[in-house]
């Protein structure tokens, strides 16, 4: 079986996928695992996880190009510049 | 307590090298890496008891004649087949664990080998768990159980044979060395002892 | 379904590309045959080295070849799952391997002598491979360009135990430099041989297709930009008398013999035979291991 290794380096941070491990079973996995990802000390934790638990997600619809949900739908800099004159203005 | 602390660093020498032994071939890659771990820890712990015993670790583990290290037979054996390494790794676990639970009190780095041993156990268990109801396992484990109670003191024999799950034998002690020792000692001191005692390496 | 023009352009564009996504049969081919090889490389390169683990002269020595090779063992892990998730299993490249069928890097076709032979191995034959390693951070495929990360990594230390262990004999006894200074003469023909023969980057397909990102000149051209002065400054000579830099920083060198190359990586190097049935011998001899564990 396929397991994956996902790893943390340090506490708090993410856990990244790192590569993979062929092992019977958990127990293997992880004493493999161990010392792959981690004789160095490199790795805070690890996840092990069989491929077949894995859902791929890939594909994605966006039709109707929904702006609003990105960034680049709010163009500020003119207003802002806008609201900046007129307090400008009121306070003189 | 320096006789034993010694069988201690010289087991771990000698098992240490013969588990590098396994570099490159072991069964499969992933397990290669892992036994590879373990032949470095044993080194180490070799290394860190020397360093209790002399100024010059290196000179105790390589300038000594071959008689006069106090290693067990058990990790002197040449056993380069794989029901065989782990059958003795196993029973070497076993054995260690019950040495050094009585070299603890009285040693603060043995506790620190006895921790780092942890993973050790687990990898020995874990093969001996898959390998149990094979033939050739039980046979290795059969042939090595007289070596097996000589890592051990014979007060502490019972103990191991309790735990192992088989009936005390007499032991092969410490003092005996097997054939293929001296060929290891060779090996393992050649390009030491190709520059003067001293040199740098 | 995919159209190769269109997919060369991608990677020529630094398109990155996944296990399953659609890439041309050449492509996969190509690129399994590439991987195949380093996988193949890191394996053969640990049996010359291991015979040194059960030699080294120090505790802190043996430490350390241990752990390169180690290492060596654990990047042929992370290549052939590679290979593997491109659908050729590990056993085929390994019964590929033992049978001659595959190829691997020329330097693990040479016997090792001597402690100067692992010192010039670690320092240099190492620093010649990281140079490929670094340009393959950028391969178009991008399963690969992960690996080579840790790959690159774990590297910089065996670059440095090599640096060591060279450092510790030339200024030891003269006997120490000898050993080093022999090496070395051994060595230097199958390191020029090491990064191939010049092709031009635009004729070989590994670098049409982005797989590597440097032509093979280039990695050697920085091999030894890098290395000869360190070379020199330890007061050890290369054994080429044409070997010079010129005035635009390019490197001279008598022409390496490729006909060398060619028949020791179709397995004909002195130690090839011997080496893969080494091999062979613990993969038939442990199989029982793989049957009884791995049949979950």
């Amino acid at each position: 079986m396929i397991y994956e290794v996902f790893r943390q380096e340090r506490k708090g941070q993410p856990f990244e996928h790192a590569g993979s491990v062929v092992a019977p079973d958990t127990e293997f996995a992880e004493a493999w695992a161990r010392e792959q990802y981690g004789r160095r000390g490199e790795s805070n934790a690890l996840w092990l996880v069989p491929r077949d638990a894995i859902h791929d997600v890939e594909d994605w619809a966006d039709e109707f190009d929904l702006k609003y949900r990105r960034v680049d739908g709010y163009s500020i800099k003119a207003r802002l510049k806008e609201a900046r004159e007129r307090a400008a203005a009121r306070a003189r | 307590m320096n006789e034993l602390l010694l069988g201690l660093a010289d087991d771990e020498l000698v098992i240490g090298w013969r588990d590098s032994e396994w570099t490159g071939i072991a069964p499969m890659l992933e397990e290669d890496v892992a036994f590879s771990s373990i032949a470095q820890n044993e080194i180490g712990h070799a290394r860190a008891v020397y360093e209790l015993l002399s100024d010059d670790a290196d000179a105790l583990a390589f300038d000594r004649a071959p008689g006069e290290y106090r290693c067990a037979p058990l990790v002197q054996l040449h056993l380069l087949e794989w029901a065989h390494t782990i059958a003795r790794r196993w029973l070497y676990e076993v054995a260690d664990e019950i040495r050094i639970a009585e070299l603890m009190s009285e040693v603060p780095v043995a506790a620190k080998i006895n921790r780092e041993e942890a993973y050790h156990r687990m990898h020995a268990e874990m093969w001996h768990e898959r390998l149990r109801d094979e033939p050739r396992f039980q046979a290795a484990v059969q042939e090595l159980w007289p070596y097996a109670l000589g890592v051990v003191l014979p007060e502490q024999r019972a103990e191991l044979a309790a735990r192992v799950k088989l009936d005390e034998v007499d032991a092969i002690e410490r003092g005996t060395f097997d054939d293929s020792f001296a060929a290891l000692h060779e090996e393992m001191t050649m390009v030491r002892r190709s520059a003067p005692a001293g040199a740098q390496w | 379904m995919g159209d190769e023009q269109a997919f060369l352009e991608y990677v020529q564009g630094g398109g990155q590309v996944e296990t399953g996504d659609w890439m041309p049969d050449e492509y996969r081919a190509k690129l399994v045959k590439f991987i195949e090889m380093h996988g193949n490389s890191e394996l053969m390169g640990v049996l010359p080295e291991r015979e040194w683990i059960l030699r080294a002269p120090t505790l802190q020595r043996k430490l350390a070849l241990t752990t390169k090779v180690q290492d060596e063992v654990g990047h042929a892990q992370l290549i052939y799952r590679v290979v593997e998730d491109l659908g050729k299993p590990r056993e085929h490249c390994l019964a590929d391997l033992v049978d001659g069928k595959a190829k691997f890097h020329n330097v693990f076709h040479y016997p090792t002598k001597t402690w100067g032979d692992v010192g010039v191995i670690a320092w240099l034959v190492d620093a010649a491979a990281i140079i490929s390693q670094k340009a393959l951070l950028k391969c178009s495929y991008a399963p690969y360009a992960r690996i080579m990360k840790k790959i690159c990594w774990e590297e910089s230390f065996h670059i440095l135990h090599g640096r060591d262990v060279i450092l510790a004999m030339v200024t030891g006894t003269p006997a120490q430099f000898e050993l080093v200074q022999e090496a070395l003469d051994r060595w230097w023909g199958p390191l020029m041989q090491f990064h191939g023969n010049p092709i031009s980057k635009d004729e070989d397909p590994m670098y049409v297709w982005r797989i590597k990102s440097q032509g093979n000149e280039e990695a050697r051209q920085q091999f030894l930009e890098g290395y000869v002065p360190q070379i020199w400054e330890l007061g050890l000579t290369v054994p080429d008398s044409k070997l010079r830099r010129t005035d635009d920083g390019v490197w001279e060198y008598s022409e390496p013999d490729w006909d060398e190359l060619k028949h020791v990586v179709t397995g004909h190097g002195p130690r090839t035979e011997e080496r893969l049935a080494f091999r062979r011998r613990f993969l038939d001899q442990e199989k029982w291991v793989r049957d009884t564990v791995l049949a979950a």
